[in-house]
């Protein structure tokens, strides 16, 4: 291990002061007894059970999952369909204005998004509820599965699916034997992505979302108008506490795979 | 009892199992074949040999269906293939890089092919397990492609492309990326492999060593276009053009005029004051046609003394020695400034050589060493 010189140690420090004091001071007081939020009066984990009384929290928390399962899932079927499309299709009539349309969403300003998704669904009738909120989330974050599939898409070894239909698949029996199975690993970040996309969106939910459809990061956002409660503190510490153990997990998985990867390619080069 | 010679080109009522007829095949404003006809045999081992983008490569994706071509047909057995998608031939692949399965294991590989065929249970276990023995691979059945060496993958995809007894297989480069020693040893197998098979190959290299090495017949491609079909022996002995002679192996061209000269000979002025050569051809030159004497460096002697009996000899200086090992290659300096390039094995150790740089030599072949070309 090389020692660090003081000077990076320094950039080090402030660099992860700089990103976590905030989220610490945050975990640090969900476990505050006082309800002031500001004021530490002992260590108590009673926030966290009255959040587990709150009806409130707990319905948007699951209007919030609903949501998120629902849209990055669609996202990621026609997010994957459309880069596929887009890398293998050719050069057919339009091909440059459809991958430069795919990507405009990516830079539109939210807020655009979200109104004109407000005046599309008014203009046809549909009522706000769980169901617009899932077209909306699909609409904005298939883009973001289309650019992590078609990127490793471009990559792929086009001889694969030749190999395949040489073998005597037909076109969809090859996509779905061996395209799909390799690019497997782009797909699911790509369904990962759309869902946190989703689970944190709060301006296009705002726009989408009706009386009884309320996501939790509205239900948080209207609570903290009023003041922030240490429930509140309680419920984000629940959030940075599952997210931290899913990004140390896929990580962890991601390492073991490649160096078991590593080690058998030598193993073979050796033998 | 007479031994059969496997000719069947030259057998006029011999029915060919691929043939191209008048194929061409553009993309865009580039023609990638032109105008193309070409029979392939049953049981042959046909090499399509030529310079990267002469359109052997294309040649082949349109027998595998990948590309169909602009104009022209293309029989498989007498039926056209040319409506028939890839996964509706009788034909298979063996890719450059071998695009094995990464997800699928060295058995789930071989045994892909025969389950879209819808094959039992137990005659897929079978055929694969023939498949493993016939390349070598049983040890490895249940590893990963990326668990084993290279030369073992490029088993894997042979065994994988024959496992469906295919009519006609198809080898694009498939040695390329194998070191030297190895290319050597996988060449025969795979002659072995296609004589115990008794499968149709057509093999797809820009190796003209390996294509001599393992085919029935050469065809000899550049720019699109055949420019001559035959077997090793004959490609290297008796090209038809200046530039087979030039592409195949090494090669000394003389430039000169053509003159009769008796049954079948002729006298060739090819530079002031310099005794004409003579040389034989089966050929008919007018008196004065502009040709080229094609003649191989090993067919060229090089002596101290003027020989008294050799048809051709000419005098020159050793301007280089390229020793290989085995051989030498002498490029003599004629008076004329033009090098001709004499190949002799190395019988002798080195320190006993005849000839250093700068000796004086003589060079000397027979009339019927070298191929006169019109071209």
């Amino acid at each position: 291990m090389n020692r660090l010189s003081w000077f990076n140690t320094v950039s080090l420090t402030l660099g992860f002061a700089f990103l976590y004091i905030p989220m610490i001071i945050l975990i640090v007081f969900s476990f505050n007894e006082s309800k002031l939020v500001t004021v530490w009066a002992g260590f108590s984990t009673r926030w966290y059970g009255e959040l587990m009384q709150n009806q409130a929290f707990l319905s948007a928390a699951w209007v919030t999952l609903k949501v998120a399962v629902f849209s990055s899932t669609i996202a990621t079927v026609l997010g994957t369909m459309a880069a596929y499309v887009l890398v293998r299709g050719g050069r057919f009539m339009g091909r440059t204005l459809f991958s430069g349309m795919i990507y405009a969403p990516l830079v539109m300003p939210e807020v655009i998004t979200g109104l004109s998704l407000l005046l599309l669904f008014i203009g046809i009738g549909l009522d706000r509820g769980v169901l617009t909120i899932v077209l909306a989330h699909t609409t904005f974050s298939m883009c973001y599965v289309s650019v992590v599939v078609s990127s490793r898409l471009v990559t792929f070894d086009r001889s694969l699916e030749e190999a395949a239909l040489d073998l005597g698949c037909s076109p969809i029996q090859a996509f779905g034997l061996v395209t799909l199975p390799i690019i497997a690993p782009a797909v699911i970040s790509g369904w990962l992505l759309a869902f946190t996309l989703s689970l944190d969106d709060l301006v296009i939910a705002s726009f989408t979302s009706g009386p009884s459809s309320t996501t939790l990061p509205i239900k948080i956002f209207s609570a903290v108008r009023l003041g922030v409660s240490p429930e509140i503190n309680a419920l984000s510490t629940i959030m940075i506490g599952i997210v931290t153990v899913g990004v140390i997990t896929a990580s962890l998985v991601t390492k073991r795979a490649s160096i078991r990867q590593r080690r058998e390619e030598q193993e073979a080069a050796r033998a | 009892m007479p031994e059969t010679v496997f000719a069947p080109w030259s057998d006029p009522d011999a029915r060919p199992l691929i043939r191209f007829q008048n194929v061409t095949k553009r993309f865009g404003d580039f023609t990638a074949i032109h105008d193309l006809t070409l029979d392939i045999f049953e049981r042959e081992f046909f090499a399509l040999l030529g310079p990267s983008g002469c359109g052997k490569t294309t040649l082949m994706r349109m027998l595998a269906g990948f590309e169909t071509p602009t104009s022209g047909r293309i029989e498989l057995a007498g039926k056209d293939i040319v409506p028939v998608p890839p996964n509706k031939r009788a034909v298979n692949m063996m890719f450059q890089s071998y695009a094995l399965f990464p997800h699928l294991s060295v058995w789930d590989n071989i045994a892909f092919g025969l389950r879209r065929d819808n094959m039992a249970k137990d005659a897929i276990d079978r055929r694969v397990d023939e498949m493993l023995k016939l390349t070598r691979l049983g040890r490895f059945a249940r590893r990963k492609p990326h668990q084993i060496s290279g030369g073992q993958r490029q088993r894997v995809a042979l065994a994988r492309s024959l496992a469906k007894a295919p009519k006609l297989l198809l080898l694009d480069e498939p040695l390329g990326a194998l070191d030297a020693k190895l290319r050597q040893d996988t060449q025969f197998e795979l002659m072995d492999i296609q004589e115990k098979t008794g499968t149709t190959f057509v093999i797809v290299t820009h190796d003209q060593e390996e294509a001599m090495t393992v085919a029935s017949r050469i065809a000899v491609m550049d720019q699109g276009e055949v420019i001559q079909i035959a077997t090793p022996d004959k490609i290297y002995e008796e090209p038809e053009s200046v530039y087979v002679a030039d592409f195949i192996g090494d090669v000394n061209l003389i430039e000169g005029r053509a003159s009769a000269h008796g049954e079948g000979r002729f006298r060739i002025d090819w530079a002031e004051g310099q005794q004409p050569l003579i040389a034989a051809s089966r050929l008919e030159f007018a008196a004065g046609q502009q040709c080229h004497l094609a003649i191989r460096p090993e067919k060229i002697a090089i002596s101290a003394e003027r020989p008294s009996d050799a048809d051709n000899a000419v005098q020159g200086r050793v301007h280089d020695i390229a020793y290989l090992g085995n051989l030498s290659t002498y490029h003599v300096e004629l008076p004329t400034g033009a090098i001709v390039k004499a190949q002799t094995a190395n019988t002798r150790r080195i320190s006993r050589r005849d000839f250093t740089w700068e000796d004086p030599v003589w060079l000397s072949w027979t009339a019927t060493a070298g191929v006169l070309l019109a071209n």
